[in-house]
């Protein structure tokens, strides 16, 4: 096992390797000068140039790019074009909030989620089963901004429960923390707890159908003890599956919840970069992302052992 | 646990619902009333305001550094850091004094070393600034507090330049700060304003926080936009960007924030319902949108091609497009100038005015030469202004019987592709569409966009000898009546010739709520003499 994992860490550094490249190459041949976006509306042709050969955009591509290489090796994420302060502090500035809103909407997904999946195969058929299928659509159907909307409207302009945006440190206490997350969470977690809702619902529908099944219920154990004890542990695999695959799109849409609700997590600083062409931090948030990415599924790989010892690398 | 208890126990919590809520967190409590929330038109990506030219860094900028001249609201310059000026009778030797007291964040003086300083890097990136240089002797300090600026030809417009309000302004730094290279940013902000800049909160693109300067030494005038008595009425401001409109209108109306600077029209409405809030014209010198034509290449090279598209264009499609059905917020402007301001003028504006002569235009055209080239149309999509242009745009060239080339787009890559002077087929282009602030159109003094000199002129790159000299004598103009001469005549030739094509003048509003108080019209949000209850 540690052999694996140690071969698994090793692996990402080729794949790292070609985000690089990839992100590099990708933003040098994007259109969009930051030059002429820093210059403002009014610059002139001129001030634009000057702006650009201050920044060392006009250097050959192999240039910035080794120039750039030899900084990652060194532990340097570069400079923002803009703000003048280094990638890694404005990584620093933004990396709690989207980690608690990832953290908080995954408990709450997976909490939801799998009870409600499990219940749905349990009384498959059944109006429990109807209605936590029709939610599942609803979360897939309903885009993430809508019920973001919808959400700021009820609890906060109408009932004046939580806050409409904005982010409190955890730093500041519990409560505080939790209560800026909360409607951010549900938004962006509806779409996920329909995915994991409906994929234990399918797995545990297939595996309830299994001989083991019918023998544990043979044996007289409960309801309980065959559903989440029997059952949910062998359909653990794909929904694990589903969960990892799943933090990807909780990257893209934290773009979109940290914009509604305006929490200064990282979702909102990519954005932010994109339009203005801050190459520097753009490559770092991808080289971030990247990594974020490629350690999820090395933790699933390891949880898949957990879960079925069967299961060997 | 059955089903019995279970149902028991949601009903109990359903009841501790309704009895209760949750406590809400400071920030829906109601701000402190010390503390103004303030929603900026922008993210504050940057903080040097001669560096980055942006209105929003230029609004950050007037909170921590001050001036040494400032315009009041009707635009005449007035005396701010300077406690004194004198002039030779030849118009060439400025000298100017500072008030005694004026310190910096850092407890230092000003001295006018700093001051000497400051004027020498703005002088580098400002339009009027490198007017200056081209006619500067000598900048220097004579003593702490007096410095002297010597030219080789009189500037009568020298005042206005030090106090103008257009970006860049000539912001007073340490002389250390000021000493950067005008095209690098710098890193330390200490300015003398009457707010310091809370650098270990600022989060670049979410929040940027301003603390009380309590050294700051206020004039004894009345506060007027960048001029007089600059007094702080509360301890901080937080600008809290909103990069969404519903969620600014939702946390205005949820009293989560005070201020907000440029709500957007379609949301308005629902503002005024809300008894707690005001809204209100937020720049009395408002905007002038624009579409600019690429001189260099067909069609429209040639004048008769550009006049065409004035003589078809209507104004107010293009301001319907922009705000809507209120009638407040926009008029047509059939020349390049701010409307209301003292320069203001029609003069050969007939070409945009009465009904639109589509077939006048069409004829024009054909007589330009015009034979169904592609007219590559460069439209920024994310921005709601150029969008809405781009597309009443797209139409009246398809009116025209024109090969429209739509390129949507957005606003980084239009700043990009502006800037090419390729033929329009090969990466270039034929029209983009943006807009100028109306502070910046009351006359040409930092007004770029209506520049005529050829390769130096903004994109577009419009030529016209004609056009230029009017500007010059502008300039050179010593008394009003000479200023009003010759903007007519600047407002005639720069319609003759075409420079580009105004679409109208527009508004928008500011939103506060009702226990803010202070709030003036102007062309940046002035946080002076606004004050807050609890």
């Amino acid at each position: 096992m540690g052999g694996y994992v140690l071969r698994r860490i090793l692996s990402t550094v080729p794949v790292m390797a070609v985000v690089a490249l990839f992100v590099f190459s990708l933003l040098y041949i994007a259109p969009g000068d930051p030059a002429a976006i820093i210059a403002g509306d009014q610059a002139t042709p001129a001030d634009i140039e000057r702006i650009r050969q201050s920044l060392g955009l006009e250097r050959p591509f192999l240039v910035q790019f080794g120039d750039w290489v030899w900084r990652i090796l060194h532990g340097d994420l570069g400079t923002s074009i803009f703000t003048s302060l280094p990638v890694t502090n404005l990584i620093a500035q933004r990396i709690e909030p989207t980690v608690s809103l990832m953290v908080v909407t995954l408990i709450l997904s997976i909490g939801v989620a799998v009870p409600l999946g499990v219940a749905a195969a349990w009384k498959a058929g059944s109006l429990v089963d109807r209605l936590v299928m029709a939610f599942a659509v609803f979360g897939f159907s309903v885009p993430v901004f809508v019920i973001a909307y919808l959400l700021a409207y009820v609890f906060a302009l109408e009932l004046d429960w939580l806050p409409v945006q904005g982010y409190t440190p955890i730093a500041r206490g519990f409560w505080p923390w939790l209560q800026n997350l909360i409607l951010p969470s549900i938004a962006l977690g509806a779409v996920y707890i329909a995915l994991i809702a409906r994929m234990t619902r399918a797995t545990m529908l297939e595996v309830l159908q299994q001989d083991y099944i019918k023998t544990a219920r043979a044996k007289g154990i409960g309801q309980g003890g065959i559903l989440f004890i029997h059952a949910l542990k062998n359909a653990a695999v794909p929904i694990v599956t589903v969960i990892g695959l799943g933090i990807a799109a909780l990257i893209g849409g934290a773009v979109v919840t940290e914009s509604v609700f305006v929490i200064p997590g990282l979702g909102r600083l990519t954005v932010d970069s994109i339009l203005r062409r801050d190459y520097p931090v753009i490559q770092g948030l991808v080289l971030l992302f990247s990594f974020a990415y490629v350690l999820v599924n090395l933790c699933i790989d390891l949880i898949y052992t957990l879960l079925d010892p069967r299961i060997r690398y | 646990m059955d089903r019995r208890t279970l149902l028991k126990s949601l009903a109990g919590t359903g009841a501790l619902a309704a009895v209760s809520r949750f406590p809400a967190p400071a920030l829906a409590q109601g701000a402190d009333a010390r503390t103004l929330r303030f929603v900026p038109q922008a993210n504050l990506a940057n903080f040097d305001p001669i560096w980055g030219t942006q209105y929003v860094v230029r609004n950050a900028a007037a909170l921590v550094w001050d001036t040494l001249y400032g315009v009041d609201e009707n635009l005449a310059p007035k005396r701010q850091m300077v406690e004194s000026e004198t002039v030779t009778e030849d118009g060439l030797t400025w000298t100017f004094t500072l008030r005694p007291g004026l310190k910096f964040h850092n407890g230092e003086p000003v001295l006018a070393k700093d001051a000497a300083a400051s004027m020498a890097r703005w002088s580098a990136r400002d339009p009027m600034g490198i007017m200056l240089q081209g006619i500067q002797e000598e900048l220097v300090a004579i003593d702490d507090r007096s410095f002297r600026w010597v030219l080789k030809k009189p500037f009568p417009k020298m005042l206005f330049a030090l106090a103008k309000n257009n970006a860049p302004c000539s912001f007073v730094m340490p002389e250390s700060i000021a000493k950067t290279d005008p095209f690098k940013q710098i890193t330390e902000y200490v300015g003398s304003g009457p707010m310091r800049f809370v650098k270990d909160e600022w989060v670049p693109g979410a929040r940027a926080v301003f603390a009380k300067n309590p050294d700051y030494v206020p004039r004894s005038e009345p506060a007027s936009w960048l001029a007089g008595g600059k007094k702080i009425l509360v301890d901080r401001i937080e600008w809290i960007v909103m990069p969404d409109p519903a969620t600014a209108s939702a946390a205005l109306q949820n009293g989560e924030v005070d201020w907000w600077e440029n709500p957007i029209s379609d949301l308005v409405p629902l503002l005024r319902k809300n008894s707690n809030i005001n809204v209100d014209i937020a720049d009395p010198l408002g905007n002038i949108g624009s579409f600019r034509m690429n001189h260099l290449y067909p069609p429209f090279n040639n004048v008769k091609a550009r006049r065409a598209i004035l003589m078809a264009l209507s104004q107010e499609d293009y301001m319907r497009a922009l705000v809507g059905s209120d009638d407040k917020l926009w008029r047509p402007i059939p020349g390049y100038f701010t409307p209301g301001t003292p320069l203001y003028n029609e003069e050969g504006g007939e070409i945009l005015k009465g009904k639109r002569d589509l077939d006048g235009a069409k004829r024009l055209l054909a007589e330009a030469g015009y034979k169904g080239e592609p007219i590559t149309c460069v439209v920024a999509q994310d921005q709601p202004i150029t969008k809405a242009q781009g597309d009443v745009t797209a139409d009246l060239l398809k009116q025209l019987g024109m090969n429209v080339d739509f390129v949507a787009t957005d606003w980084g890559t239009t700043g990009t592709r502006r800037a090419m002077k390729n033929p329009p087929g090969q990466g270039g282009w034929s029209m983009f569409h943006t807009w100028h602030a109306g502070a910046d159109c009351i006359n040409p003094a930092a007004y770029t966009a209506i520049r005529c000199n050829g390769d130096k002129a903004w994109f577009g790159w419009p030529n016209s000898p004609e056009v230029e000299n009017d500007i010059t004598a502008w300039f050179d103009a010593k008394t009003l009546d000479e200023e009003k001469a010759a903007m007519r005549k600047l407002n005639k030739d720069a319609l003759d010739f075409v420079v580009y094509a105004p679409t109208g003048f527009f508004l928008t509003y500011q939103a506060w709520r009702k226990n803010v108080s202070g709030v003036v019209k102007g062309p940046l949000p002035f946080p002076w003499g606004v004050s807050k209850t609890a």
